[in-house]
């Protein structure tokens, strides 16, 4: 029976439409996970920051919000090249799948570079949370939950950063796989569940920006 | 195993066990049941690793004085205990090892949606363990398996890092065998297996499959919390930098308490199973049972403060979760009068798996009830952290969970390896096994209720009479495991073989061979049918 | 006094008339669980007789129709529950809520012992005299990991946290010796975090204070610590200008700069001191620095303590008398 089967079809699948729905229903219970996992982070940032509301707006004024308001352009830049990469992959264009892909990729390491730079400058201010924080500049009742902000920044920023590095391992995989053309329009799966993953990838993105760098901020 | 299979008579039949030989066939299975295979065997030894542990915890208490070993020693063993049985064995014991051996032979698959992903969740498993096996060698972890801040992140000097990067790592396998689930059970059913059709071990799989993808993520970035206020100082939970303690018992319990419902779910679903076959009967209020496992999954994310009851959360706050702890209960109750009304005007037969079901249901019974008295405020702040916690958790875990457990493998044995056990020392294995659990677990009910305060390694002497008894019935407990597992592998070469249906029992997986062929069915199954449907006459015994 | 008898008890003692109602509580759950453990076995072990399989190939009579019965026992345990539930929770309250009036009696947890310090200035290490018949508050820190306060024959724990107070209270009835456990796992010697809480006569306690000799109130070494913190150079008795009065303070509602209302418990005065910054009275600026890492725990009680001791805002003589700490806190209690 299995010897019936069409290639790129899995032997367990009845057919690709079941393949491609399994496929994908598996991606979005993957990002449900992923949700919950950066929602214990979200509830521990909603927790302190409503405790401790005036260090983190001024934890919050010390983070450099142009390159945190040129990321998020760079991001949704991403986002968009990927939906393209999706539809090239779906109309079987190979070469516009390629460039759109490492466009992504190249989106991607973009934002990486900058958070590069920004982690950089705040390792120079030593704010970065352990012994060697700048406990001094700040009013010393404040700084314990200063850097309880710089702890969550950190850790919500690496994570995210984390994702981000396994998304462009995942696109540059594609970009191989999409040159020797092992998409075609009834099989792209691939290509779609790394799109999902990277549009989620945003949107943490778009959560995390308003959440970090702004809020308070006018005040 | 693979070997003992190759008699002549039964070459002519390929089947999963003797398809494919050699390590590599195994150790690269993408088959679902070869990967259940692996998941008993690994599950299996961290179940005797605890066990070992329990030994040495027992043995401590059987005197006051803590003389045996050392506080640190102590600590240490029941630390581990309590995580290798509760990540290492007992959370994914049904759902990888029966759970996958089935639910794709129940619902008429050849395999689950992600075999690659079924296998790599394996390995995950195997690292974590790896990981935490290190650890122990290395020295262990003394935090409790509740990891308490601060002690946890500040005041031991054990290998937390590596024992929680160990269930860190565990914790993803439960997630892919949680969305494996979902996705199979979604969108592999054979043609007309409607979600009412389905039999209630995959109900229960499912809503079980639910908390592991919503839960564990939270278990996840909660260790890695811990992590790195240990590594790197990040402070999140540390009251130094405005951190809250508390917060982590809210993050922690978040996930365990509904990982209670993945340990029990799964063993809710085997009992019915076995009633609906032993009793030749459909389990009564069938929906209604269904709807109860998710139910309980749900409502299972709003009770985690009961264990906070003292912790210095608001009074109010106390309030509602004991109440909404209340009504967790509900559904509980309600799968244990349906089991029993099944028995009615049924055909029962006292077969083994029957034994650990009907057992299931006494002790879940005492367990769950005892549940309640902690649930119940006034009577938690007198209880909480005492032996009456032990006891009422080691009453779901082991004498409901493990019951199960064991019930499953015996009645299921059959179909994994083809052989038939022996019908006289299974009796008499539940029945030491019964026994030996009452006997360890309900003095502890007394003890608790006397103030013996848990994770004590020494205690004052009038506590004595009762710790002895119940050190004498983990002996007892301790015989009445050990038999299983002689006589289960000895049946693997010895035992009479098994026809497709010992049982006469219906559903899909009785009416394939027992082994099953690889790809499960030699052609899709089409359902047209209510499962147990046992008003048709069924199929004589083949045995 | 022999307080680890050797004997074979199945039932603890009871040192209160709280410590009763929970086992009232307890007695009528333990009921509820028996009769409907026993009523599930025995319709098993009836069912399993009567509907014995009788041939081979026999199978169970079809399901009769059941909606009532589902309904019925889905509605009676819910009953059973609500009402346990209603009753768990006003013992949970009684015990948890002191009364007005109580004595206030000051424990620090630390790794591996208990330490109290009487109204009147004792210390105590591991065992707590106290007064029989009346109503004693406990207010409880700790100095390094989670412990819990746990005393079987009052059937009440309260955990002790690091960085706030929690509190505990009773009022014991029966002279004698009661045990008192750590019951929050704390590392190594977490079994041997064990003490006494020594109920005596109010003679017997006069007595007993009065053999610890000379000692000074906890107020009065708070008083002292005022000054040499030198907190009064801006808290002063005198003038509001710099800080704040903190005379008939406690207890009061503190209007806050963003115009919130906090009540001035324990908790708020720690985060007072500790972190001014967090609540800022209105009308002033955040100008107090902290004392964080500069005070012990025991020093901060004693602070509270003289805090506490300058009245309240309902105490019309305001003096800080040592005397005056039971009485004045007392009146103020909730
Ligand atoms: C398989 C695991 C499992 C299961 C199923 C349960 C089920 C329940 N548990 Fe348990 N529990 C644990 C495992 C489990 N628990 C563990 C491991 C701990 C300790 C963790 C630690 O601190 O280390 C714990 C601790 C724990 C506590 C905290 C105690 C403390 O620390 O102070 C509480 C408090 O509410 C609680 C309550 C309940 C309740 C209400 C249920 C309910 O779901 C039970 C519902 C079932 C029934 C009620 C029985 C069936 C009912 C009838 C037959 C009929 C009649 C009914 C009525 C009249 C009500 N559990
Ligand atoms: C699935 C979960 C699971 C299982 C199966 C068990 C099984 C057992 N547990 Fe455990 N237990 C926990 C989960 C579990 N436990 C958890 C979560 C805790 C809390 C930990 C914490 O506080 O952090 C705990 C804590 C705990 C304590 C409290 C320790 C303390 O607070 O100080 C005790 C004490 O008696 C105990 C005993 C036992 C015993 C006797 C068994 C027996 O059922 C074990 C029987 C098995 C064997 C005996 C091994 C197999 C047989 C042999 C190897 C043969 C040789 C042996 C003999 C002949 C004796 N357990
Ligand atoms: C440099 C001056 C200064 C010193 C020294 C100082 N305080 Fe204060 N304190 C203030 C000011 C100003 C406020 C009001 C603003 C605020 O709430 O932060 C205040 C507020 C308080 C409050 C809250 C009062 C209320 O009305 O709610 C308490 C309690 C307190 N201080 C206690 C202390 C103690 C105890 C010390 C010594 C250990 C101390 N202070 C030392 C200036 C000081
Ligand atoms: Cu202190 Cu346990
Ligand atoms: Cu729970």
């Amino acid at each position: 029976m299995a010897d019936a089967h069409p290639a790129g079809l899995a032997h367990h699948f009845e057919s690709f439409e079941q393949q491609r729905e399994a496929s994908f229903f598996g991606m979005w219970v993957f990002l449900i996970t992923e949700i919950m996992f950066f929602g214990g982070l979200f509830a521990a940032y909603v927790v302190y920051r409503s405790a401790h509301e005036e260090a983190f707006v001024l934890g919050s004024s010390l983070l450099d919000i142009r390159w945190g308001a040129f990321n998020t352009v760079v991001l949704i830049g991403s986002s968009l090249t990927m939906a393209l990469s999706v539809w090239a992959a779906r109309t079987s264009k190979r070469k516009l799948l390629v460039v759109f892909l490492l466009l992504t990729v190249l989106l991607g390491s973009i934002f990486l570079g900058v958070k590069a730079i920004e982690y950089s400058h705040k390792f120079h201010e030593h704010l970065v949370p352990g012994p060697s924080f700048a406990m001094d500049h700040f009013p010393a009742d404040e700084a314990p939950y200063v850097q309880m902000f710089f702890n969550l920044y950190f850790m919500m920023t690496g994570l995210h950063a984390l994702h981000m590095v396994i998304g462009i391992g995942l696109l540059l995989s594609l970009v191989v796989m999409a040159a020797r053309g092992a998409f075609t329009p009834e099989n792209h799966n691939l290509v779609e569940g790394v799109g999902l993953y990277w549009h989620f990838v945003d949107i943490v993105w778009i959560f995390l920006f308003p959440l970090l760098y702004l809020l308070g901020r006018s005040a | 195993m693979g070997d003992q299979m190759t008699t002549p008579a039964e070459r002519k039949r390929l089947n999963y066990l003797n398809a494919d030989y050699g390590v590599k066939s195994w150790l690269l299975a993408t088959d679902h049941k070869r990967i259940a295979l692996l998941y008993l065997l690994s599950i299996t030894v961290f179940f005797f690793l605890g066990g070992l542990m329990a030994v040495g915890i027992r043995l401590e208490l059987a005197t006051p004085a803590g003389d045996l070993v050392q506080p640190d020693t102590y600590n240490r063993l029941f630390t581990m205990h309590g995580i290798l049985m509760i990540f290492f064995f007992l959370i994914p014991s049904i759902p990888a090892v029966f759970g996958n051996f089935l639910i794709p032979l129940m619902i008429g698959a050849k395999d689950l949606a992600f075999p690659k992903i079924n296998l790599a969740s394996w390995y995950v498993y195997s690292i974590g363990g790896l990981f935490t096996l290190w650890s122990l060698i290395q020295g262990g972890v003394d935090t409790g398996w509740t990891f308490y801040t601060p002690f946890s992140t500040t005041y031991s000097n054990t290998y937390v890092i590596a024992t929680a990067l160990g269930i860190f790592i565990v914790g993803f396998s439960s997630i892919m065998t949680g969305l494996n689930f979902i996705v199979t059970i979604h969108r592999m059913r054979a043609p007309g297996l409607t979600w009412f059709r389905l039999p209630l071990f995959i109900w229960a799989h499912y809503a079980t499959s639910l908390i592991q993808i919503l839960g564990t993520p939270v278990l996840a970035i909660t260790i890695l919390l811990v992590g790195a206020e240990r590594l790197f100082h990040i402070g999140i939970f540390d009251p130094a930098y405005g951190g809250d303690p508390v917060l982590f018992q809210h993050l922690f319990w978040f996930y365990s308490h509904p990982a209670v419902y993945i340990m029990i779910l799964p063993s809710m679903g085997v009992i019915s199973e076995i009633i609906a076959a032993f009793a030749r009967k459909r389990i009564f209020g069938y929906k209604v049972v269904a709807f109860a496992s998710v139910t309980i999954a749900v409502l299972g994310f709003l009770v985690w403060g009961h264990h906070m009851f003292v912790s210095s959360q608001s009074p109010f706050t106390g309030v509602v979760f004991s109440f909404l702890s209340m009504l967790v209960a509900i559904p509980s109750a309600v799968k244990v009068f349906n089991w029993t009304a099944t028995l009615f005007e049924g055909s029962v037969s006292l077969d083994t798996p029957m034994l650990y079901a009907l057992g299931f249901i006494g002790l879940f019974t005492i367990g769950g009830l005892t549940g309640i008295m902690l649930a119940n405020l006034g009577i938690d702040i007198h209880v909480h952290d005492t032996y009456f916690v032990v006891a009422h958790f080691h009453y779901v875990m082991v004498g409901g969970a493990i019951m199960g457990y064991l019930g499953g493998l015996h009645y299921w044995w059959p179909k994994i390896t083809g052989r038939l056990y022996p019908v006289f020392w299974s009796k008499l294995a539940a029945l030491v096994v019964f026994v030996g659990f009452n006997l360890t677990f309900f003095p502890q009910f007394l003890l608790g209720y006397l103030g013996m305060p848990r994770r004590y390694y020494s205690y004052p002497e009038d506590f004595q009479v009762l710790n002895v008894m119940s050190s004498a019935g983990a002996t007892v407990l301790g015989v009445g495991y050990l038999i299983p597992m002689i006589y289960l592998v000895w049946s693997m070469r010895y035992g009479k073989r098994a026809g497709a249906n010992p049982w006469g029992a219906v559903g899909l997986e009785w009416e394939t061979p027992s082994p099953p062929p690889t790809f499960n069915f030699d052609e899709t199954p089409t359902v047209d049918h209510e499962a147990y449907e046992y008003t048709s006459p069924t199929e004589t015994r083949v045995a | 006094m022999n307080l680890w008898p050797k004997r074979f008890p199945l039932f603890p003692e009871t040192a209160s008339r709280l410590a009763q109602d929970v086992d009232q509580l307890y007695f009528f759950a333990l009921l509820v669980t028996a009769v409907f453990s026993l009523l599930i076995a025995a319709l098993i072990f009836y069912f399993i007789i009567r509907f014995r399989r009788r041939s081979e190939d026999e199978v169970g009579q079809p399901e009769r129709a059941g909606l009532w019965l589902e309904i019925t026992w889905s509605v009676i345990p819910l009953v059973i529950l609500l009402f346990m539930f209603g009753w768990g929770s006003k013992v949970f309250f009684d015990i948890r809520k002191p009364p007005r009036g109580a004595i206030e009696y000051y424990v620090t947890g630390k790794q591996w012992m208990w330490k109290f310090q009487h109204p009147e200035g004792p210390r105590e290490i591991n065992e707590l005299h106290v007064p029989l018949g009346q109503d004693i508050k406990l207010i409880m820190t700790s100095e390094d990991v989670i412990h819990s306060f746990y005393v079987p024959a009052l059937r009440a724990k309260m955990d002790v946290l690091p960085g706030r107070y929690t509190t505990f209270w009773f009022n014991a009835e029966k002279a004698g010796a009661y045990r008192l456990f750590c019951a929050e796992y704390c590392g190594a010697e977490h079994s041997y975090m064990r003490g006494s809480i020594i109920v005596m006569e109010p003679d017997d306690y006069e007595e007993w204070l009065a053999t610890r000799g000379q000692t000074t109130a906890a107020a009065k070494t708070g008083a002292d610590l005022f000054s040499a913190q030198t907190c009064d150079t801006c808290h002063r008795s005198d003038s509001a200008a710099q800080a704040p009065i903190l005379h008939g303070l406690f207890g009061k509602e503190e209007q806050l700069a963003d115009g919130s209302l906090v009540l001035v418990d324990e908790n708020y005065l720690r985060e007072s001191i500790l972190n001014p910054a967090a609540k800022v009275v209105a009308g002033y600026n955040a100008l107090m620095p902290t004392y964080q890492g500069r005070l012990s725990e025991e020093d901060l009680v004693g602070l509270i303590l003289y805090i506490k001791s300058l009245g309240g805002p309902d105490s019309a003589d305001a003096s800080a008398s040592n005397q005056a700490t039971t009485q004045a806190s007392s009146d103020r209690e909730e």
